[in-house]
């Protein structure tokens, strides 16, 4: 099922909102998969000069003793120093916001950067920890059972809007 | 069967005993994992957090310093707590049988066992009788096989050379008493490397070693000409029985590896061995400290791989998960 979210413009939204950032010469960090793609366009729309780093949250994760390890985990890599930088953090969907946190324990197990900020493409119901985007593409009013996830190339975004049974 | 032990009821790797039933998805997953591992080492803070509040125990019934270390190193930047017990030292010595010190251990709340031992099936025998959330690591068990060995050595193979279904290699010395061996054996066939030689003098080759997929070689000219990767083996005097060769002299002229020796194989040929080395009896300093020797990454790599293994077999272990399961089924 496809939605009618108009992705690029909500990206470029989320560019105009973070153009202030630009005078703290912020430092880019995506959160694999769908984060990294969205911060790619961004990275490229603010003409950041430091290179965009990437983050996989798997060896963070609070399941992990529950539901175990994710089967493609991907490498991390920052590959500027975090240490007193102004990092601006993005994903694709901010929900409970424990992907959140264990992102902001891995950077931090990089350095102590100066500020973090998160942007998210899309900020939806079902908050379970104190954690709230600064910068949000679009809000989505979805019921519990309904997950939505960043699908497709890079270049050619697109939401897929799935029901879960239970 | 023994293998059937290493999986829990939904096939999920439990235990990690041997790299026999294994398949070749399981043995990616692994090296996959591993590699991400790698980045955490390179790290100003070399831990990640996932096995927080776990206790991790070394049960070494057989002196080890390399493997111990790097399995202590792997838990710790897991965030385990480890202890390390070497038990040739300790209980048995009084009189404790093998299960009675495990079941000591787990009453200590130990979450996983690392054990070595000197008789083969130890680490199954262990696993056959611990409680369903206890994950054991099979650290070599006599003759029989030293999977996370094999694990490290397929990685730094891979590392070096990519994709494994078009490279030739060879595993030369005493592959009749090395567990080593047995395991690189089961890990190369599985990755699908076309061509597995063993180079031995006759004493130290197994009989029917060719049922295992590998053709044998005693002569290191045909056996090492055209190959990618040399896997060298350490001589096990502790575990020859008699005269098996000559004398050591004699066999680092035929079997030793000598630069010339190595010429024989690809020019870009890497060189592994598991260590311990044994300089000048099966492999000589110019090639063990030479530019096509990757014995020293093999030990980095050991504790990424390590990790890997231990966060694989780990997740999904919590207690509760039992509980949860038979609340609502």
């Amino acid at each position: 099922m496809s939605t009618t979210v108009d992705i690029d413009a909500a990206i470029k939204r989320m560019g105009e909102e973070l153009r202030p950032w630009l005078k703290k010469h912020p430092l880019m960090v995506g959160i694999h998969t769908g984060g990294v793609w969205v911060a790619n366009r961004l990275h490229r729309e603010l003409k950041l000069p430091d290179a965009l780093g990437a983050i996989d949250i798997s060896f963070y994760r609070d399941d992990f003793t529950r539901i175990g390890m994710n089967p493609q985990v991907k490498a991390s890599n920052l590959p500027v120093s975090v240490e007193d930088r102004h990092v601006i953090l993005v994903d694709d969907v901010l929900h409970t916001g424990r992907t959140i946190r264990a992102a902001l324990n891995e950077i931090f197990d990089y350095g102590r950067p100066a500020s973090v900020t998160l942007a998210v493409l899309i900020a939806r119901e079902g908050r379970e920890l104190p954690i709230e985007a600064e910068v949000v593409g679009t809000r989505m009013q979805l019921k519990k059972r309904q997950h939505v996830k960043l699908v497709g190339d890079p270049e050619k975004l697109a939401l897929d809007l799935q029901e879960v049974d239970g | 069967m023994k293998q059937d032990l290493q999986f829990d009821s939904s096939g999920r790797l439990k235990h990690f005993l041997t790299i026999e039933g294994l398949s070749r998805q399981t043995i990616l997953q692994i090296l996959d994992t591993a590699k991400s591992f790698i980045s955490v080492g390179q790290r100003e803070i070399k831990k990640v957090p996932l096995l927080r509040g776990k206790t991790v125990v070394n049960l070494f019934f057989e002196s080890s310093t390399r493997t111990r270390t790097t399995f202590e190193i792997a838990a710790k930047r897991l965030s385990a707590d480890v202890i390390n017990l070497n038990v040739a030292t300790s209980s048995t010595s009084k009189g404790e049988t093998l299960l009675d010190t495990v079941r000591n251990l787990e009453a200590m709340h130990t979450d996983l066992f690392v054990v070595r031992h000197d008789r083969a099936g130890t680490a199954h025998l262990i696993a056959a009788h611990v409680p369903p959330h206890v994950r054991i690591i099979n650290a070599g068990d006599g003759a029989h096989a030293h999977p996370t060995q094999a694990m490290l050595d397929a990685f730094t193979i891979r590392e070096a050379k990519g994709d494994f279904r078009k490279l030739r290699v060879a595993i030369v010395g005493d592959i009749q008493h090395s567990r080593v061996a047995r395991s690189q054996i089961h890990a190369l066939n599985t990755l699908g490397v076309p061509e597995i030689r063993v180079i031995a003098p006759r004493t130290l080759l197994p009989t029917a070693i060719e049922r295992l997929g590998v053709v044998p070689h005693t002569d290191m000219r045909t056996g090492l000409d055209g190959v990618d990767v040399v896997m060298m083996l350490r001589l096990q005097h502790e575990r020859m029985s008699g005269a098996l060769i000559p004398s050591e002299q004699e066999y680092f002229n035929l079997y030793g590896l000598t630069l010339e020796k190595l010429a024989y194989a690809k020019r870009d040929a890497i060189v592994l061995h598991p260590g311990p080395m044994n300089r000048g009896l099966e492999i000589d300093s110019a090639v063990a400290d030479g530019p096509q020797s990757v014995i020293l990454p093999q030990v980095t790599n050991g504790i990424a791989v390590r990790m890997a293994i231990m966060a694989l077999i780990m997740g999904g272990s919590a207690e509760p998960r039992s509980r949860r399961a038979e609340a609502n089924p």
